[in-house]
């Protein structure tokens, strides 16, 4: 079997042929569906343009392209084709789907109608300021909402992403140091848990910090006393996730963000997991100077099969005035936007910008309203639930399956695959026969610091009627496990559009688009 | 809460299993000062649809939308008219409520997405693979440089003063704090720069962009040779993806690397955001590249499907040694590129180039006649830029308060530059009617005399 460093097999164990095979390949409602390529039908078109005026071109002696390769289709095939694809993916709408780490909560369509409106959506980003007002208000009273839910007082809005946010996060971060210390500072050293996302040490690794880890304790949290004795004078800071990768509390956080200030480090919150909190714990109690939100978890903006995310970043007084261009200030004359150094409300001290633009406005509205039909007893209700649901999942399952560390969990449930030792059934073989019991599996392999981890975050868009059908499905998959079933499990998943995908064939003869069948016929002389 | 299908019957049944006398003791972890006793102060309480369409509906009115007046703006993000069947599409509860497709049995409609818009990007940049996007194109440049100091070794890029300043400021942050040196041309206003002269040994490449952000399209063929001889890798940024429906494609220039924002297609404008992020290279950079690929392969049954692949290359598998910290793309915006570039086809999108082209020019050629305005470009794609006998953003100011949105003026991308105050950027596309183009020079001529 093929595997990869964290135990994962990547290759498929040849399977026999479904014996519900159809003559066409299609099943049902599942429809096979060739590349948009392979549907070219020379004459066609999807759109009516009207004729192109005849003028001379202007191309400053540039030639005009001939061909470019593009398939021409009708609009209904167009329709077709997507609707089809469309169907061969499981998503929240149709599907449980507790990805750890994710927070695949429901995404309501009013944020989806509103971000359409004329007012956010046809509007350029440089149009005259005077004529983007409704815009640039709707900016800064999300601005509002995030900062009284954290109570940090700035934010940065610009960051497209989560990963993103870690980067400016950190960037404000050495712009204060630079800034106290010069720029030959020396602090350059970040401290960043066993248990972390690869992000965090991907960011602080461009960014030119080193990344320094530190090991988790028998409870699954940061081991303080390795942190302290990894303290001193060259630690720019610390990126810890809290509630952390494993579902749980730093109980130590407010301690460990007193020593990490007081060796004149930043302490940067991933905020990854907010939703387990929000409204009910803010991070500026906690001691954070910097913490990145994922608009696309904690407030619902859809995932979308992969982005468009964003990732606004709150940041402490210390390193507000650092925060990248550009923002939003409100003053007597209505909200304006602050694009470059030596404009009213700039602070001379800026580390840049990040991103074309302002940030990623369909998002934000979205976000804010989410945030509106919640209100503040929403979003502490929203906690509140999330975090009894998870609970919920480890009390029903850790008698059948393995919890590595003691609950109460926040607002994820971990499990280990001590459960399946013995049985011949990897975590991953577990999760592809949910796939067929209907479920999206869980996060798994992650995090690292736990062997053969299943990662399960409910989220509070989930009801108790889910969750015990979930529970029963998990209890009779680990039952069959126990029972000795490996065969059954090594061939999940059966009931999808495709089987298990050869993962090490793709990576080692990489095929990373379609070219026409001819050039591939040369391509293998 | 209409989003919350939890009853208080539900919550202590589940107390009672977890056993927990409330869900207060499930957040004991937290430290007593940091717990709040109840909902957070200085936020309203929840409300129902209405009441926040009303609230959020208000908002949008305070905005001027482009499609409701003559609007002659670019500079980096394009008007263009989207089919309905796109954001129809979009919204598919299958497309929209996904996750990034790590379980590749049940996502491949996103995966076979991808692996078709990966080819459609390469096609269209005449490059010969492409990842499966990013945030948008500023940060695609970023990635790019970054990945040229990477595949030559060298830390020195040039940048040319064609380039959208938004651009050059992320490339700024970046070298800042990862370490490399720029340097950045001055404003190439004519387009008549030569950057082939500033290659040397130790330079990773040169960043140009075409049509720059004055609007002049240039060959770079001459200077993909120049940095070739040196070692160096030539990129090309394409702010305005509708052009290559006309233009001879960067590949056959000889760009190394391509990254292009592809709003234009699909996305719309969105106040700057979400836009995705094109990014294609030569085949012998895969490794290199940063960002999501999709690849195909087979299933255990033998049939082809589709896979992330070369993970080996990110973040969640290789932590600090990844080629980039981005764990994201830009899914729903790729698909949504996807399907207008699909409907468009062939014939479409060229059509639709000549018919940007053919605007942009009959408008220059207006806006020429009008008393001491004088358009600056030689050649130019469907933007231009127009220089006037005083400073462009009070003009600017002046036709917006008459209902026209008469383009960007290059004083809020270059404001120190006091050389660049009379200038004006112009852009016409397929949406600009005679009606509109009548009534901008109209009024400028009112504004001008």
């Amino acid at each position: 079997m093929s595997m990869n460093g964290q135990g994962r097999p990547t290759r498929p164990e040849a399977a026999p042929a479904s014996d519900a095979a159809t003559l066409t390949g299609n099943a049902g409602l599942v429809i096979e569906e060739a590349l948009i390529f392979e549907l070219d039908s020379p004459g066609a078109v999807g759109v009516d343009l009207p004729p192109v005026p005849a003028t001379a071109q202007h191309l400053g002696g540039v030639k005009p392209r001939r061909s470019i390769g593009l398939p021409q289709l009708s609009e209904p095939t167009v329709v077709r084709h997507y609707t089809r694809l469309s169907q061969k993916n499981m998503a929240i709408d149709s599907a449980f789907y507790p990805l750890g780490s994710c927070t695949m909560k429901h995404n309501p369509r009013l944020n989806e109608k509103m971000a359409r409106l004329p007012g956010f959506a046809d509007v350029h980003p440089l149009q005259p300021v005077s004529t983007a007002q409704g815009s640039l208000d709707l900016v800064a009273e999300l601005a509002r909402w995030l900062n009284t839910l954290t109570g940090m007082p700035a934010v940065a809005l610009s960051p497209g992403a989560g990963a993103h946010g870690e980067m400016c996060g950190m960037m404000a971060i050495r712009a204060a140091i630079e800034h106290r210390e010069g720029k030959d500072s020396r602090r350059r050293r970040v401290l960043v848990p066993e248990s972390a996302h690869g992000t965090n040490p991907a960011t602080a690794a461009a960014i030119g910090f080193t990344v320094d880890p530190i090991p988790a304790d028998a409870t699954g949290r940061v081991d303080v006393a390795a942190l302290e004795a990894k303290l001193g004078d060259d630690v720019a800071a610390i990126m810890l996730t809290n509630p952390n990768t494993c579902g749980l509390f730093e109980r130590d956080i407010v301690h460990i963000a007193e020593m990490v200030h007081a060796a004149g480090g930043f302490f940067y919150c991933d905020g990854a997991n907010f939703n387990a909190i929000v409204g009910r714990v803010r991070p500026a109690d906690l001691g954070v100077d910097a913490m990145h939100i994922n608009l696309h978890k904690t407030f619902s903006t859809p995932h979308g099969g992969g982005g468009p995310g964003a990732g606004p970043v709150v940041l402490s007084e210390a390193l507000a005035p650092f925060a990248p261009r550009p923002f939003v200030v409100r003053d007597a004359s209505g909200v304006r936007i602050v694009e470059h150094e030596g404009e009213a409300g700039s602070t001379g001290l800026s580390f840049g910008r990040m991103k074309a633009f302002h940030g990623q406005m369909g998002m934000f509205v979205r976000a804010l309203t989410y945030m509106l039909s919640h209100g503040a007893d929403g979003l502490w209700q929203v906690a509140s639930d999330s975090v009894l649901n998870a609970n919920y999942v480890l009390a029903s399952l850790k008698d059948v399956m393995s919890a590595p560390f003691e609950g109460p969990c926040m607002h994820e449930a971990l499990f280990d695959d001590r459960f399946l030792k013995g049985t011949g059934v990897s975590t991953l073989d577990f999760a592809k026969a949910m796939i067929d019991e209907g479920y999206h599996p869980m996060t798994m392999y992650f995090p690292l610091v736990v062997h053969g981890a299943m990662l399960i975050e409910p989220t509070e868009t989930e009801s108790k009627a889910t969750l015990d059908g979930f529970v029963d499905t998990m209890r009779r998959l680990a039952q069959k496990a126990k029972a000795g079933e490996a065969d059954w499990f090594a061939a999940a998943p059966r009931h999808t559009p495709r089987r298990r995908l050869d993962e090490t064939l793709a990576a080692r003869r990489p095929v990373l688009r379609w070219r026409p069948p001819e050039t591939r016929a040369q391509a293998a002389e | 809460m209409r989003y919350l299908p939890l009853t208080e019957a539900d919550r202590r049944a589940m107390l009672a299993t977890i056993g927990a006398p409330s869900v207060d003791a499930l957040f004991r972890d937290v430290p007593q000062s940091a717990r709040l006793t109840g909902p957070i102060a200085g936020l309203p309480a929840h409300k129902g649809e209405l009441e926040v369409e009303r609230i959020v509906g208000r908002m949008a009115a305070r905005s001027v939308p482009v499609s409701s007046v003559p609007s002659f703006l670019g500079a980096g993000v394009y008007k263009h008219h989207v089919p309905a069947s796109v954001d129809h599409l979009i919204q598919r509860g299958e497309f929209l409520t996904s996750y990034t497709p790590y379980q590749p049995e049940v996502s491949q409609g996103t995966l076979q997405v991808l692996f078709e818009f990966q080819t459609q990007v390469a096609l269209l940049t005449g490059m010969e693979v492409a990842n499966a996007s990013m945030y948008d194109g500023s940060t695609a440049c970023a990635e790019a440089v970054m990945m040229a100091n990477r595949a030559t070794r060298r830390i020195r890029a040039v940048l040319s003063g064609g380039l959208h300043p938004h651009y050059r400021e992320v490339n700024e942050t970046n070298a800042r704090f990862v370490g490399f040196t720029l340097d950045a041309r001055p404003a190439d206003v004519d387009g008549t720069e030569d950057l082939a002269a500033l290659v040397d040994d130790l330079t990773s490449c040169v960043v140009v962009q075409n049509p720059s952000v004055f609007g002049h399209v240039r060959d770079y063929s001459d200077l993909a040779q120049a940095c070739h001889a040196k070692g160096a890798l030539l990129v090309v940024v394409v702010t305005e993806v509708v052009s290559l429906g006309l233009l001879t494609p960067p590949g056959d220039m000889g760009a190394d690397i391509v990254v292009a924002e592809g709003q234009g297609l699909g996305v719309g404008l969105n106040f700057g955001g979400p836009h995705v992020g094109l990014f294609a290279t030569r085949e012998k950079f895969v490794r290199q590249m940063p960002g999501r690929l999709c690849g195909e392969t087979v299933d255990a049954d033998g049939r082809r499907g589709f896979v992330l692949t070369l993970s080996t290359r990110e973040q969640h598998i290789r932590r600090e040694k990844a080629t980039s910290n981005i764990c994201t793309n830009s899914g729903l915006c790729a698909l949504a590129f996807s399907i207008h570039l699909s409907l468009l086809g062939e014939r479409g999108l060229m059509d639709l180039a000549a018919l940007n082209h053919a605007t942009a020019v009959g408008l220059a050629g207006r806006l020429a006649a009008v008393k001491g305005v004088a358009v600056l470009n030689r050649g130019f794609f469907n933007e231009f830029t127009v220089r006037l006998p005083k400073p462009a953003a009070g003009v600017v100011e002046d036709l917006a308060s008459r209902g026209i949105l008469a383009g960007v003026p290059a004083s809020r991308l270059w404001p120190a530059d006091p050389s660049v105050a009379d200038l004006l950027l112009v852009c016409a596309t397929e949406t600009t009617t005679a009606s509109d183009v009548d009534a901008f020079v109209e009024a400028l001529t009112e504004v001008l005399a």
